[in-house]
């Protein structure tokens, strides 16, 4: 408003203004701001009775798990409902290697998507990448998991898959046969659900950096790549890592998709052509039918575990996060 | 202000009025709600759609959630009736309100699905070779085992993908029901329920998930609702059965299924590995589960019509969609259970 060019006059009249309503309103006013202040607290403390009551629920639900299988659940390898044996490890190991997978292939590929977005990209070009780019976000994550099932797997099978162990055979990643479904496959789909949301959060962040900064260093006679470099991504470091957190909490969640193509065998195998299996899917899976009262638990302190490692590896992130940003505040890129 | 409450509270009243002349009519509206198995989801929605075109005025809702869910809303009273394959042990209904009556509606028959590129002929399997599949010591499709079974076929050298169903299901347990009954070996090391621990092979979800992973896979096998295998046109295998015949999967051979294994008394019996001449041996009954004492007597009275019209004129769309109606001495038995319930008057 100020940078409109207002009249001093104009300025003096709207102050006249605004005291006269202060003193029409009175005390009205500063009701509307307590009841504006206890609305919006109410609204955040809706936030945390959400988080804590689901802990509480699933902690309730698990407790028979808790008290037969103690610590051996979060340890065990083993997952076998008709024998009434619980171990969660399988599915930890599924969760954590196909979101990390997915991190690695796309974080790449996100931060030259924002890049090129918010810095090369002619303004036509911009919109109409961005607007494609956040469309991509609102595929249902079951048509991703069909694209998975139909089109991605037989082509890792018939063509990625054989190239990748002829070359890097010898690595224990690539090794074992390649039935296109798998860790593998299950951590592309990933990839590909994670890069909208990683790409159209960084691009917002890298646009945040102030114009002027870009132009100093070009003034200093960088060219665009190192005032890119130079200017741009150390300021935006810490908000690139908070968007490829946003990234990797859907990840780390994702049920349908990942099902469809993963495989679905609670085992720990070092070969990412071999199927895993999630702590989501899991309890997508067998939820509704689960048989016995353990097995219910066990499937609950699976949601609890998960609730676990998705704080830990946000706490984890945000460590990242504060270390990173201190760091660029003392001046080192 | 006033005026449009008085228009809102007319509303209201003539609502009223509106339904207390309808209750005058013959019978109110009644809704009944039931859960449970997936399995006969496709056959129970067309009788729910035929039965609500007859009599109109009797709302079913059934949510194909899996019969485990169906129990547990079952006994926890929030579904009028439940829907299970297989029968529900004591411990599943240990905390209902009271006994549970198991009501055979009609029998599904689990198919043996493969892909090895429209190979043509017909693939046949023993129980010995089937376990060892599953077992994952048969590992390729060219394995003496199974070409001493198929000299007719052209086995390529090629390995064997197995497909499991991931999310517990009534097909697990009827598959896994069957192997342990045929396989020492496999009752030892996996054994028997709707989700076990299998020694090999890829998992998706649902009838439809197994369906495209084994059309997906050249080299693949896995088990499925007949019906399903059907409409996506897969191979189905030929699995030989007690008497020593090699059967396909069909509503027929499930029916011999039925008809070689006696019916006791509470319809609590598996079909598993019949011994008739015809019989496909992976078959097994659905059922209905409801309270022996209704709740409420006059939902308990029309869920009773309901299925009376099931067990009669319901039995002609059974086969239509790949299930085998009950045969005929199972279908009295049923008929007199539920006339000895005093759940009917007057059907």
């Amino acid at each position: 408003m100020a940078s409109s060019g207002r009249t001093v006059g104009g300025a003096a009249s709207l102050l006249r203004a605004r005291s006269k309503l202060l003193a029409r309103l009175g005390s009205e006013r500063n009701w509307a701001d307590f009841l504006f202040r206890r609305v919006t607290w109410l609204c955040a403390l809706l936030v945390v009775t959400t988080l804590g009551s689901i802990a509480l629920t699933m902690a309730i639900a698990s407790l028979p798990a808790f008290r037969e299988l103690g610590a051996g659940f979060v340890f065990g390898t083993v997952w076998d409902p008709a024998r009434r044996i619980f171990g969660a490890l399988p599915f930890v190991y599924g969760t954590v290697v196909s979101s990390l997978l997915a991190l690695l292939l796309s974080v790449p590929v996100s931060l030259g998507i924002a890049i090129y977005l918010s810095e090369l990209a002619p303004d036509w070009l911009r919109n109409v990448l961005g607007f494609l780019v956040e469309l991509l976000a609102a595929v249902p994550s079951v048509v991703y998991g069909l694209w998975g099932i139909f089109v991605l797997s037989p082509w890792l099978r018939d063509s990625i898959q054989p190239l990748l162990s002829d070359w890097f055979g010898f690595l224990p990643a690539f090794s074992g046969p390649a039935h296109g479904f798998g860790m593998l496959a299950g951590g592309v789909v990933l990839a590909i659900m994670i890069t909208p949301t990683i790409a159209s959060v960084g691009r917002e962040v890298l646009r945040a950096v102030p114009l002027s900064l870009r132009e100093a260093a070009l003034a200093l006679g960088a060219t665009r790549w190192e005032s890119v470099r130079i200017a741009v991504l150390p300021l935006a470091r810490s908000g690139l890592i908070g968007a490829t957190l946003l990234g990797l909490g859907r990840a780390l969640g994702e049920t349908m998709a990942i099902t469809l193509v993963i495989g679905n065998r609670a085992e720990i195998s070092a070969s990412l052509f071999a199927p895993g299996y999630t702590m989501a899917s899991v309890l997508a899976n067998e939820f509704s039918e689960a048989t016995g009262e353990l097995h219910l638990a066990a499937l609950a302190e699976i949601g609890l575990l998960l609730f676990v490692v998705t704080v830990l590896l946000n706490l984890l992130a945000r460590v990242l996060v504060f270390r990173v940003a201190a760091g660029s505040a003392r001046g080192r890129p | 202000m006033f005026g449009r409450r008085a228009v809102f509270l007319l509303g209201l009243l003539a609502c009223a009025c509106g339904r207390e002349a309808s209750s005058n009519d013959d019978e109110r509206t009644l809704s009944l709600n039931g859960a449970g198995a997936t399995f006969p989801f496709p056959l129970y929605s067309k009788w729910i759609a035929e039965y609500h075109r007859l009599y109109p005025n009797v709302r079913i809702n059934y949510q194909s959630i899996g019969s485990g869910g169906g129990i547990r809303q079952l006994v926890a009273e929030t579904v009028d009736f439940g829907a299970t394959d297989a029968p529900v042990g004591d411990e599943g209904a240990k905390s209902a309100r009271g006994p549970l009556l198991h009501l055979p509606t009609a029998i599904g028959s689990i198919a043996i699905g493969y892909q090895l590129d429209g190979m043509p002929g017909e693939l046949r399997l023993t129980p010995g070779v089937l376990a060892g599949i599953f077992l994952g010591e048969i590992r390729r499709w060219n394995d003496p085992e199974l070409a001493a079974e198929n000299p007719q076929l052209a086995l390529p050298d090629r390995n064997i993908t197995v497909v499991f169903r991931t999310d517990g299901s009534g097909s697990t347990a009827a598959l896994s029901e069957y192997l342990s009954s045929v396989s020492p070996t496999w009752k030892k090391q996996v054994g028997s329920g709707k989700s076990v621990r299998w020694p090999v092979g890829l998992g998706a979800k649902g009838n439809e998930g197994v369906a495209g992973l084994i059309q997906g896979t050249p080299g693949a096998i896995g088990y499925l609702e007949l019906a399903y295998a059907k409409q996506t046109g897969l191979s189905r295998a030929l699995l030989r059965n007690r008497a020593g015949k090699f059967v396909a999967p069909s509503p027929s051979a499930a029916l011999a299924a039925a008809e070689s294994v006696e019916m006791p008394e509470g319809f609590r019996v598996s079909l598993i590995d019949a011994p008739g001449a015809g019989a496909y041996p992976i078959a097994s009954y659905t059922y209905l589960l409801v309270y022996e004492a209704p709740r409420d007597a006059e939902k308990g009275r029309a869920l009773a019509r309901f299925l009376w019209w099931a067990l009669h004129d319901g039995q002609r769309y059974a086969e239509q969609l790949d299930y085998a109606p009950l045969p005929a001495t199972v279908m009295r038995q049923v008929e007199s259970e539920l006339q000895t319930q005093k759940l009917l008057d007057g059907v």
